[in-house]
């Protein structure tokens, strides 16, 4: 490979944010008051970096409003669970409903946001996020496909790229997909980007890295509107 | 009146066939009738359609029926991460599985217990659960028919019932069991409390009696993640 070539190439080394960095930045999308499902994997880390100003009303599936913390040792109730079957605890003001009820609210837009984590995302904002290729067993779908349908702002919490290096922000998604044109944000360890009508529009890019070095990870055009501020994590 | 309160759980799923659709209640461990699925591995039934969120985890749940291979069809949204005896029998083709988004799941369980032919939403189009349904666009969106989920038997787990069969449930252990309850033909509830008609407020009662055709106490079975 010719020098300057592989110059082209180089991947800056200013550090990415990581896993609980981007639910960090992911968490103040939340509006104070706001009704929000949270699903596998970051997305459920944001729940950890709340504002401590504003207060957010988390959804679970399998059928509360107001889910709290985690149960602390001693305190697990095993009838008391959220849909990644920990125990958790009830804010004041909770309730409870059964699974259709919880699906009417994620399908029928009754939510404010939900937070979804993501394998790959396209510049139509159609989201992949529930099945590999290849993988071995049955996969499964769970909510993702009703939250993805109805959701009022869905936003993705990811890794730019693959462990590979691959980009997950594609033109077209190659995975099998969750839903289509459902994306409204997507937040990642080197960016957040907003899903437009007129492609993918690069609202923020990490500390330390250029809207070029964030477009050469990326496999669809970005659209920068005049300067690109860093992420700030207060 | 027909007595509805059964002492044994063997007794209470004696004539559960061969070849039954039943929908069991749960969800991430909680509200699952683990007392009646184990009635059903000591009877041994075969060639069961089972409608469940998921798929067992390792032997509780679900998990001893795919084990024992009790379970040919499974219609789930998520079999989930410890449904280790279902992902053999799957690997192996000893069992087929349809997979539903969750929400529709409820859906359409819920359409049977409604006595609608089915219904119209935006949930999975363009994706596989998508394949072979009919599609048309309703109000400028691209849209799929679902059809019901029709079930000879419910198993459900409640905290408590009345001998009529009116229901509670404790905290998110109501999940997927009162939408059960009222989509199939005969629903068995396994409860914690039995208490006598009239100790249940009216407006307390989340399951109709209406909908519970069988009841017996057990001590619940919880099996950790």
């Amino acid at each position: 490979m010719p020098a300057d070539r592989a110059k082209e190439n180089v991947v800056p080394d200013e550090p990415r944010l990581t896993r609980e960095q981007i639910a960090q930045r992911a968490a103040l999308e939340l509006p104070d008051g706001a009704y929000v499902n949270l699903g596998w994997g970051i997305p459920n880390l944001i729940a950890d970096y709340l504002p401590r100003e504003i207060t957010v009303y988390f959804h679970s599936e399998n059928g509360i409003l107001g889910m709290g913390r985690r149960a602390k040792p001693g305190e697990e109730d095993y009838d008391l669970v959220d849909a990644m079957k920990v125990p958790v605890t009830l804010i004041r003001g909770a309730s409870f409903f059964h699974q259709a009820d919880a699906h009417l609210m994620t399908r029928g837009g009754h939510l404010d946001v939900s937070v979804l984590g993501g394998f790959q995302v396209s510049e139509k904002g159609d989201l992949a996020n529930w099945k590999i290729p290849g993988a071995k067993g049955s996969g499964g779908i769970g909510g993702a496909m009703d939250i993805a349908a109805g959701a009022k702002k869905l936003i993705v919490c990811m890794e730019h790229v693959t462990k590979d290096g691959v980009p997950k922000i594609v033109k077209k998604c190659a995975y099998p997909l969750t839903g289509l044109a459902c994306v409204d944000t997507i937040v990642t360890d080197l960016a957040v980007i907003d899903v437009q009508p007129e492609g993918l529009v690069l609202r923020e890019v990490a500390p330390g890295w250029t809207p070029e070095e964030v477009q050469k990870l990326t496999g669809a055009p970005l659209i920068n509107k005049g300067r690109v501020p860093e992420i700030s994590l207060r | 009146m027909k007595k509805k309160v059964y002492s044994s759980l063997d007794e209470i799923v004696a004539d559960v066939p061969d070849g039954a659709r039943i929908m069991f209640g749960g969800f991430g461990g909680a509200g699952f009738p683990n007392n009646l699925i184990q009635a059903l591995v000591r009877k041994g039934v075969k060639k069961i359609t089972a409608i469940s969120n998921n798929c067992g985890t390792r032997d509780g749940e679900l998990g001893l029926m795919f084990k024992n291979n009790q379970i040919k069809h499974v219609i789930a949204s998520f079999p989930g991460p410890h449904a280790d005896h279902f992902q053999e029998r799957f690997a192996a083709k000893e069992v087929t599985l349809e997979l539903v988004p969750q929400g529709i799941l409820c859906e359409r369980m819920r359409a049977a217990a409604a006595g609608l032919q089915g219904f119209y939403t935006t949930v999975g189009v363009g994706t596989e659960v998508a394949d072979s349904k009919e599609e048309r666009t309703l109000d400028g969106k691209r849209c799929i028919l679902e059809m019901p989920i029709h079930a000879d038997y419910a198993f459900i787990k409640a905290q408590k019932s009345d001998e009529l069969g009116n229901l509670t449930y404790r905290l998110a252990a109501r999940n997927f069991n009162p939408i059960m309850a009222m989509a199939a033909n005969t629903t068995i509830a396994e409860v914690e409390e039995l208490v006598p008609v009239g100790s249940i407020d009216p407006e307390n009662v989340m399951t109709p009696a209406i909908f519970v055709h069988r009841i017996v106490q057990a001590k619940g079975l919880h099996y950790a993640g």
